[in-house]
């Protein structure tokens, strides 16, 4: 380390490169270290406790009507701050890889698959999962159309499904169960409750309620 | 995943400044490709750079044609009331690709550079020029199934995966990129790169090159065209082969043909000869069928995808069928 020691609240004592960096970053927002790039830090000369603190983004989101002030690593996926920040399990983590579906919820009433997502590339926005359907107590129609159609075995893929299910109306993508069958091809289910899920969807849609 | 820096801008030329000076920098888009290649160890960018809140995302008409901004989603795009009228080629293939979360995160840019989906790419503990230059093909003498019939190397056999492509090919698309020292328009035909031997370059865009939107000019193919996407399950996988037809038809007359095929080549593979071979020709199965002949002369299959030999032209008989509604 260098001979100054900055105090970590007080930009004074910067030296060259600091007062450089901190200059371009305010520029761009910059506002994360990698590991490695702390190594690069220390060896040009930055105070590590700084770099160290960088590591942490803040992130406002709102999640089910409640805004959240986090602080996240860069790395983080949406699918995994919900579950385990957030405490929301309801979201499931069936491949990780984008390929199932399971993870999907919705973001400003858009629906995407969560373990695509960085978190904290969703600052501002509004998500919803599938703890913030329903109404209390009262069941959202799609979840009892489930229920009442037997439309899940296991269970696993049913968050997924009913999220995905409710942006499919929503889209208006649900006037056969052909059209169904290709916009809810997203949401895989290992155990084939494929037909009841499809009639599900066009029994809430045939109900017409806003959903 | 390894832990990178990160930033957002929503100020074009900052980002592509930040891109410029990091030589371990990446744009991040929709995520979908990138994200996916991270976690696998694939690559390991030490900055991201989150271009997903420029103000590239409008879908414009121009005098002629119409201009897609860079990040346009996917599914915006394939919903498009315009698009769907005037290019509705684009907006079929769009509609194959992926599945609807994921039409709703990713890009136009990020789906023309989405990497290829081969296996030996894929797994970091086998060979794979495109991911380390030097390693050998692992496909070339192993599992080759979805593997290339033109244009390849021996170097490289892999495809590139995008639906949306094909149907830009066709369309005679032209991808607007922006650097550090200025703009540029680069065809959509020299965009992609063949394999060569430097098949871990799949474009001619420099790393700190943004695309920042694709224009389309206008098009005679707004009514008989049509997206046939073959592959091992009805929806949301990727494609064996598929074909990309438009026709304008005067009475049973075809004036002019657009023919692009996917999954059989390093790039969205044009078929210009054959497009050439229908003008002026009737609306039969024989003309179609002359035609996919000539789009096949060059076709070479390995141990496991010779079954593209057959199934390609046959694609391309049956999309030009369903675009002349004799199918
Ligand atoms: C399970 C699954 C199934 C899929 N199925 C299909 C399918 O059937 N058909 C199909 O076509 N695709 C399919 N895809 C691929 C999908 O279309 C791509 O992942 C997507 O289009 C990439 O766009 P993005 O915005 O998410 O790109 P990102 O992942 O953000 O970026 C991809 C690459 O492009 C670069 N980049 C992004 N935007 C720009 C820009 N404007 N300028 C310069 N560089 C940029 C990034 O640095 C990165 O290297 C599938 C993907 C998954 C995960
Ligand atoms: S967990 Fe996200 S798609 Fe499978
Ligand atoms: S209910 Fe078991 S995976 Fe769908």
């Amino acid at each position: 380390m260098t001979d100054h020691q900055p105090d970590d609240n007080n930009s004074e004592g910067l030296d060259e490169s600091r007062r450089d960096f901190l200059k371009h970053s305010s520029l761009l927002t910059a506002m994360a270290l990698t590991p490695s790039t702390v190594l690069k830090a220390a060896s040009s000369q930055w105070d590590e406790r700084l770099a160290g603190a960088f590591e942490k983004i803040s992130l406002s989101l709102e999640v089910n009507g409640t805004k959240h002030s986090l602080a996240i690593e860069p790395r983080v996926t949406l699918l995994d701050l919900l579950r385990e920040q957030l405490a929301l399990t309801g979201t499931k983590k069936g491949c990780d890889y984008g390929q199932c579906g399971a993870c999907t919820v919705h973001v400003d009433g858009r629906r995407v698959l969560a373990c695509m997502s960085l978190a904290v590339m969703q600052e501002g926005r509004k998500v919803t999962t599938i703890e913030g359907l329903a109404g209390g107590d009262t069941l959202h129609p799609m979840q009892e159309a489930f229920v009442k159609h037997d439309g899940l075995q296991c269970g696993y893929c049913t968050p997924g499904q009913i999220m995905s299910a409710v942006a499919c109306i929503r889209e208006g993508h649900a006037n056969s169960a052909e059209e169904i069958q290709e916009y809810m091809s997203g949401n895989l289910c290992r155990c084939g409750a494929y037909p009841n899920i499809v009639a599900a969807i066009m029994e809430v849609k045939k109900e017409g309620k806003k959903l | 995943m390894n832990n990178f820096q990160y930033i957002r801008t929503t100020s074009t030329k900052a980002a592509i400044d930040a891109v410029a000076k990091d030589p371990d920098a990446r744009f991040i888009a929709g995520g979908t490709n990138l994200l996916d290649l991270m976690k696998r160890g694939i690559v390991s960018p030490e900055k991201l750079v989150d271009i997903s809140r420029l103000p590239l995302n409008k879908i414009e008409r121009e005098a002629s044609g119409v201009r897609i901004g860079a990040m346009a989603l996917n599914s915006e795009v394939a919903e498009n009331a315009f698009i769907k009228e005037k290019f509705p080629l684009l907006a079929q293939a769009l509609q194959a690709g992926a599945s609807a979360q994921l039409r709703n995160m990713a890009t136009v840019g990020g789906n023309i550079l989405q990497r290829t989906r081969c296996h030996y790419f894929y797994d970091t503990s086998l060979p794979c020029n495109k991911r380390e230059p030097g390693t050998g093909c692992g496909a070339l003498e192993g599992n080759n199934h979805m593997h290339a019939i033109f244009g390849f190397s021996e170097k490289c056999i892999a495809v590139h995966p995008s639906d949306m492509c094909v149907a830009l090919a066709a369309l005679d698309a032209t991808v607007l990129v922006s650097g550090p020292t200025g703009d540029r328009k680069i065809a959509f035909a020299d965009f992609h790169r063949l394999p060569g031997d430097k098949p871990h370059v799949d474009t001619v865009l420099e790393k700190n090159e943004l695309i920042t939107a694709v224009t389309l000019p206008d098009s005679p193919f707004t009514k008989n065209v049509h997206y046939l996407k073959v592959r091992e399950r009805a929806s949301y996988a990727f494609a064996l082969v598929s074909v990309a037809a438009g026709l304008q038809l005067e009475n049973d007359t075809i004036q002019r043909a657009c023919l692009a095929m996917g999954g059989v080549a390093h790039k969205p593979w044009r078929l210009a000869s054959a497009e050439k071979a229908l003008i002026g020709k009737k609306v039969t199965e024989a003309t179609f069928r002359q035609a996919a002949e000539i789009a096949m002369q060059g076709a070479k299959s390995f141990e496991h995808n010779a079954y593209k030999l057959k199934l390609a032209p046959n694609a391309i008989v049956q999309a030009l069928k369903t675009a002349a509604g004799i199918a």
